[in-house]
């Protein structure tokens, strides 16, 4: 957090001063550990054994905070007998698919709501990345379900929990993660120690955490613990998010995503949603307890907001106009796709995935398909001057002139020279005043591509065809200024906001939105941005003159509540847990909801609530569920649907790990997403042969010094200087073993590339000891790239394309690859190089590991 | 003005009058030094912006004078922030007035081995044209079974994560309703 | 031992005996290195407001610090120290790991002989071995003698470092004479301890400042806040004051000529507002105040930490009786001086001046008197 967030740290370094204490778990020891209470280096990719091992500890012990678990988790609720765990399927749940390598989630289910919740088979939810439908609300459960409040049955989640992490122990811990036992025991009776009502114990994850094939229950174990011991919903608790760019928590809640539309609505599925109602029934599950009974108000205001007159209830407020998927079309499938020259153009809008994204050289190898390339960016980075200062024009592989894509390079607009709203990682709004104008051609985007449909629009009008209505019909008037014509960005907030269509006044919370066509709302979850015609983010009193929360700077989604899930944070009679921890609380007198904050509940509904027999919606929510957006108003510690991957977390080695996953006999996650194309070849991990050809583990991460790709800090003078070369990180144990001179060079292969670095030889790295082996890792900066005052070879490179089954996000922070001393070959004898490892690793063009993993003697585990 | 206000005016003959008999202090002040002002002391504006790398959300105060921005610095109003800011963040004038950055349109044809020079407004009518041939030559109205897909795979496009919300909206927006839906973002990778 | 307190020596308040009668307090920098992260926002805020040039895009190899020293073009300077001994970690951050002996003085000292010229002339040239050798701990290690003369040549690998390890019977480390390769022990000298530390240097403001004694042309000159700035309207590049810096702080700009460093933002301070590096700081590990305020600060914060176990923390250029009469930038360290590269007793190199003119007698002063008469008449 030093590292990549160093001003959100100085609240770490706050806490610190007032007596917490700062556990830091990392590969490499970083500037974060330098100033932590303890450092636990770990093995790369073993975070769930680290984290079940907490959770083991913390159930063995009975340390969990009884009074609320009880109350505000699904501790209680009982499970379907046709469930079986990991544990009794060597590493399989139940309902194993091995045709399409994913689960049937009905054996999952909560007793008595088989096959009548959750998503069934998960094929379709696995290509279309659902999880991610799941940031704003959990999945879809049974409001009523059967709970034993003595948390002794043997089916309770409690119970499962405690027999799912039983072998997670400090031993297992530490032959897993590299992580000795002491260190271990000190991490878990700190966490644990900070519980209850006097006290919390916050976690907090850089978004390396999401780049993993078993990312999302990364975070599930996280989630997990926290709800153990009552962390969630209160101040100084909670799992944090430390997200890497300026606006990418608004870049999901209004996404430029293939899989949803805003507000975490679902894109259309072309066999699951053929009409309206079946989409908005899918979103809202009727009989389902929360707020996503209003799915359907939500649905139509966003179609009234895009199409306007056009949108009526009659014609489904033209719901036939949005385009359906099919299948995965995520950024990975497009770039193969391009290789084979199935997409013939391409946007980058302030992205660089020549150097950002993983597998490099598939990325330049598919924009060099294209018919062509559209880049706006502050300057020509990477993935705009491929076809002539590309890793692959040097080896032969694109040649300039017989390349043929046509490349548009455009100059972007700076943060200063537009207006808008940036959304932060805490869900907060914040508008920012331009400063100056952008200069020569430079543009926003919302100049581009306002007057880019404007001209689409004006090169169809007299089209007839039925597939041009959408574009024709759709609302796109936003009055402009200055003599560039700028858009107005307040007037498209104002939008997103939403409004009373029969008289414009803007909607000040998302109660208001109804199905009927009254209401157009560009994203629900931000209404209230705009309230009485107020820009809300523009707000800037300051800290001064305000309370902690600050309440009154910028505005948060949803309804300017700081912490979500708040009702939490008291206790179920509608107290405070402690006066310490006092944040929301019950005002019997006034019967309502108060505190510091705006109250995550029905302002007026008292603690003592209990919902009618067969209520669902809002109405089913009981006073003492504070899990509003949950099917069943509880924290999940067991997921009967939404994760596809399971509904424990379990641990699962890296796909490319040099180690035999010591826990089952299913070494990676079985539901992951891999691309069998050839030109990813994933490296073999045991029980494959020749796992030994990639010996060494490496990972990647940030420098304070530099911005993701380096399109923002490469190309700056005085950020460039301070980290002026591309370096590899190593032990001196791994320096002696590879011959390795401090400030000398090293390449690394992997099965996809060979990149060069300098090597700095540190103390900060250290060997572990895993099952009895030394496993040496390696750290690289994936800052680096051909362009800009500083370059050196780009670490993603090395990284092949395997994904997380439930955000298709890829594994980019972990791999294997061999390091050798000296400078790599250059031109056409690098691929021989890589050639050669390929056919030593025996790793033919697309090689993957089995999904499904057999033992030595090549027989195929049989689904529990 | 702060401090130095009762400073200024001093003689300078202060040397030879005894306070600074070595010459060292008041008396060697220059005049340039005497002068000096703090230069976001006579900014033209001040604009309220917030940093643009990482998601921590710093507050920033974006100094314009002549046009031009002046100097780029921390926010102490903000509750976030309290006036700080990373390498990164205090970078940020660097950042926007770097003489590498690219200000005119640069078009490179295919086979070519060099960009070109292109009109911006060409090259937005350009693109159009292309985006829709594009669609054109990749409709798809219904799958196999007849059911409406409404969509174009033939282009696609990646987003910073840098971009507004009301800039994510408008791309968004256009984009399903040509019925392109391979839109992606940093938010995936 | 110490001389009587004068205008050259001892403690004092410097900018009313510098003719400002009627001062402000004087204003200081701490900077407690024992929350500094090493994000280097300091070095880049003062390149920002400062409008100081690029300092070169070296690697160094010591550690993150890739500025190397105060320079002419870096009047903020992050030092790391990656040193084998204990920080306060409650169980020692590589104990029960697999490791080896920790990484050697001569790895770092070696790599630093690679480095290029920056395009200034800095009082302690970035990259020497000896500056680079502190990474290792214990101190400046003279293991380099013969590299320090000629990097190059006396270190093939760094002049090639293609050669590294290619076709070599076994691991070579560095090749040199004397220096355990990492990793080759017995495992009895497993690194557990560590510790990273960082330290943002600056220039001083000295109470006595050499730099200032020695200026012919009265460039360098002592403000209301005590501070001591160069101004640049005026400095002729004679670098008299860059020998007479006992702390290697100032430095001549190459293309310009002209002796550069910090001014504690003079600009800013007049308008009442914060020094860039101050105001940038994430964790308030650069504190600007009234210096009276920050040594009282100062001196309860190392007494917090003695309480919460860290006997090493020590303050540094804090005291007005010291070599300098104390400075105006002083630190909180957890180590020798030395092992952030610096002096461990700084003298003011004027302070014998006095003693001189007391022998000298009357003729003395009254040269003195003509030489101020001189300074006069070159400043006016």
């Amino acid at each position: 957090m030093a590292e990549a967030h160093p001003v959100g740290f100085q609240w770490v370094m706050e806490a610190k001063r007032k007596g917490a204490k700062v556990f830091h778990v990392d590969p490499r020891f970083t500037r974060t550990s330098a100033v932590a209470d303890s450092y636990l280096p770990i093995r790369a990719g073993t975070d769930i054994a680290l984290l079940g091992g907490v959770v083991r500890y913390i159930l063995d012990n009975e340390l969990d905070f009884r009074e609320y678990v009880l109350s505000y988790t699904n501790a209680a609720t009982i499970v379907s007998e046709d469930f079986s765990d990991t544990e009794d399927g060597d590493g399989f749940f139940s309902g194993f698919d091995p045709e399409t390598g994913t689960y049937v989630q009905d054996s999952w289910q909560y007793e008595g709501n088989e096959g009548s919740s959750g998503s069934g088979h998960t094929a379709k939810e696995r290509d279309s990345a659902s999880g991610l439908e799941h940031e704003s609300h959990g999945a879809q459960v049974d409001g009523d379900t059967p709970r034993d409040e003595t948390l002794q049955h043997p089916r309770c989640v409690y119970q499962i929990l405690k027999r799912h992490f039983s072998r997670y122990t400090p031993e297992m811990v530490e032959r897993v993660c590299g992580i000795p036992q002491d260190k271990f025991l000190e991490l878990a009776e700190a966490w644990t120690r900070n519980s209850g009502r006097e006290r919390t114990g916050m976690l907090i994850y850089s978004v390396g955490w999401t780049q993993h094939s078993v990312g999302v229950q990364y975070i599930r174990t996280g989630a997990i613990i926290q709800l153990l011991l009552g962390n969630m919903g209160r101040p100084g608790g909670g799992v944090m998010a430390l997200r890497g760019h300026a606006s990418i928590q608004g870049s999901t809640d209004i996404p430029t995503l293939f899989n949803l539309l805003p507000g975490y609505l679902p894109m259309p599925h072309h066999a699951d949603h053929p009409t309206f109602d079946e989409w908005v029934d899918s979103i809202r599950h009727p009989g389902q307890k929360g707020f996503w009974g209003n799915a359907g108000s939500f649905a139509a205001s966003l179609l009234k907001a895009y199409w306007g007159d056009a949108a009526t209830p009659e014609n489904d407020f033209c719901y036939g106009y949005l385009p359906r998927m099919t299948g995965d079309h995520g950024t990975y499938q497009q770039v193969l796709n391009m290789i084979d020259g199935k997409i013939k153009g391409y946007f980058l809008l302030g992205q660089n995935p020549a150097v950002g994204s993983a597998h490099g050289r598939a990325q330049r190898l598919g924009m060099a398909n294209l018919d062509w390339l559209v880049v706006r960016d502050l300057f020509e980075i990477e993935s705009a001057t491929f076809w002539k200062n590309g890793p692959e024009v040097a080896t032969g592989e694109i040649v300039p002139e017989e390349c043929r894509t046509e490349v548009f390079f455009l100059p972007a607009a700076s943060h200063v020279e537009k207006e808008g709203t940036f959304t932060q990682t805490q869900r907060l709004l914040q508008w920012r005043e331009k400063a100056v104008e952008p200069p020569g051609d430079a543009r926003s985007e919302l100049w581009f591509f306002y007057h880019l449909g404007r001209r689409l629009r004006e090169k169809l009008a007299d089209s007839k065809l039925p597939r041009d209505r959408a574009l024709l019909d759709l609302t796109w008037d936003y009055p402009t200024h200055g003599p560039r014509a700028e858009p107005s960005a307040e007037s498209v907030l104002r939008e997103i906001n939403g409004y009373d269509v029969a008289t414009g006044r803007p909607l000040s919370s998302f109660a208001e939105a109804r199905a009927d066509g009254s209401t157009a709302i560009g994203c629900w979850i931000y209404t209230g941005v705009y309230a009485d015609g107020v820009n809300q983010a523009a707000r800037r009193k300051s800290r001064h003159e305000q309370d902690w929360v600050a309440a009154e700077w910028g505005w948060a989604w949803p309804a300017n509540r700081r912490i979500l899930y708040n009702r939490a944070s008291a206790d179920p009679d509608g107290n405070p847990w402690s006066e310490r921890k006092r944040y929301i609380w019950w005002d019997a007198e006034k019967g309502e909801w108060t505190g510091h904050d705006v109250p995550d509940f029905e302002k007026t509904k008292p603690p003592s609530y209990r919902p009618p027999p067969g209520a669902s919606g809002t109405e089913g929510i009981a006073g003492d569920d504070p899990f509003i957006m949950q099917g069943d108003g509880k924290g999940w510690l067991y997921a009967p649907s939404g994760v596809l991957d399971g509904p424990l977390p379990t641990h699962y080695e890296p796909v490319e790990s040099p180690v035999r996953n010591p826990l089952y006999g299913q070494q990676a996650n079985p539901t992951r997403k891999m691309y069998a194309h050839p030109v990813n070849s994933v490296n073999p991990s045991p029980p494959e042969g020749h796992s030994q050809v990639f010996p060494y583990v490496f990972t990647v991460s940030r420098l304070t010094e530099h911005h993701t790709a380096g399109g923002m800090s490469r190309t700056v003078s005085p950020l460039a200087e301070l980290q002026p070369e591309m370096f590899v990180e190593v032990s001196p144990e791994l320096a002696v073993e590879r011959g390795l001179a401090h400030l000398g060079w090293a390449h690394l292969v992997s099965g996809r590339a060979v990149i060069e670095a300098r090597v700095l030889v540190t103390d900060r790295l250290t060997p572990l000891r895993i099952e009895g082996r030394l496993i040496h890792q390696v750290w690289l900066p994936y800052h680096f790239g051909f362009e800009g005052l500083v370059t050196g070879d780009s670490a993603n490179d090395l990284f092949g394309i395997s994904l997380d089954p439930n955000v298709l996000i890829q594994e980019s922070k972990v791999g294997t690859c061999d390091v050798r001393p000296g400078r790599r070959p250059t031109g056409p004898a690098l691929l021989d190089l890589v050639a050669d490892y390929q056919r030593r690793a025996g790793i033919g063009p697309g090689h993957n590991a089995p999904a499904v993993t057999t033992d030595s003697e090549g027989r195929e585990r049989s689904d529990s | 003005m702060g401090l130095r206000t009762f400073i200024e005016g001093w003689p300078v003959y202060r040397q030879l009058t005894g306070t600074d008999p070595l010459g060292r202090g008041a008396a060697a002040q220059s005049a340039r030094s005497a002068g000096l002002t703090a230069r976001t002391e006579d900014a033209d504006s001040v604009a309220r912006s917030v940093c643009p790398y990482c998601a921590v959300g710093c507050g920033q105060r974006v100094f314009v004078r002549d046009g031009q921005v002046s100097q780029i610095e921390g926010d102490p109003d903000s509750p976030i922030s309290r006036g700080r800011l990373c390498p990164k963040g205090s970078a940020s004038k660097s950042l926007v007035t770097s003489p590498l950055r690219q200000t005119k349109v640069r078009y490179r044809r295919p086979y070519s081995t060099q960009w070109e020079d292109l009109d911006l407004d060409t090259a937005l009518d350009m693109i159009a044209d292309r985006m829709l041939a594009a669609r054109e030559q990749t409709w798809e109205d219904v799958d196999t079974q007849g059911r409406p897909l409404n969509r174009t795979l033939g282009f696609s496009s990646l987003g910073g994560a840098t971009l507004d919300n009301e800039e994510n909206y408008l791309i968004k927006k256009l984009f399903t309703a040509m019925g392109a839906l391979q839109i992606e973002n940093q938010a995936r990778i | 031992m110490i001389p009587d307190p004068n205008s050259l020596y001892g403690p004092l308040d410097p900018a009313p005996d510098a003719g400002w009668s009627s001062a402000p307090p004087r204003m200081g920098f701490f900077t407690d290195t024992s929350v500094c992260i090493g994000c280097k926002a300091c070095e880049v805020a003062c390149k920002e407001w400062n409008g100081v040039p690029e300092s070169g895009l070296d690697l160094l190899g010591m550690s993150y610090d890739n500025t190397g020293a105060l320079t002419a073009n870096s009047w903020r300077h992050v030092a790391f120290i990656e040193q084998p001994r204990p920080a306060g970690h409650r169980t020692p951050p590589f104990a029960g790991t697999p490791t080896d002996a920790s990484v050697s003085a001569a790895s770092a000292a070696v790599a630093a002989g690679t480095s290029k010229r920056t395009g200034t002339d800095p009082g302690v040239p970035t990259g020497t071995p000896s500056a680079a050798a502190r990474m290792a701990g214990g101190g400046p290690v003279d293991v380099l003698g013969a590299i320090a003369a000629d990097p190059t040549a006396a270190n093939p690998i760094a002049a090639d470092p293609t050669a590294a390890g290619l076709g070599s019977a076994g691991p070579q480390f560095l090749g040199m004479p004397g220096a355990q390769p990492p990793g080759r022990g017995t495992g009895e000298e497993g690194r557990t301890d560590f510790r990273w530390l960082m330290m943002s240097d600056v220039c001083k403001h000295c109470t006595h400042a050499a730099c200032l004694d020695v200026c012919p042309t009265g460039s360098l000159f002592r403000t209301e806040f005590g501070t001591v700035v160069v101004q640049e309207d005026i400095c002729n590049g004679c670098g008299y004051c860059i020998s007479a810096c006992p702390y290697g702080v100032i430095d001549q700009r190459k293309d310009d000529g002209r002796a550069w460093k910090c001014t504690l933002c003079y600009d800013r301070l007049g308008a009442g507002m914060t020094p860039a590096c101050a105001q940038a700081c994430p964790t308030e590990s650069i504190q600007y105040g009234p210096l009276d305020e920050l040594r009282e600060r100062a001196a309860a914060r190392v007494e917090t930490l003695h309480e919460r176990g860290v006997p090493e923390a020590r303050l540094y250029g804090h005291d007005p009786n010291d070599g300098v009469g104390g400075d105006g930038a002083f630190f909180l360290l957890l180590d020798e001086p030395e092992v952030y590269g610096l002096p461990p007793d700084p003298i003011v190199t004027t302070r014998d001046l006095p003693k001189m003119w007391k022998r000298a007698g009357i003729a003395a002063l009254a040269m003195a008197a003509a030489t101020v008469a001189a300074f006069v008449g070159g400043s006016s």
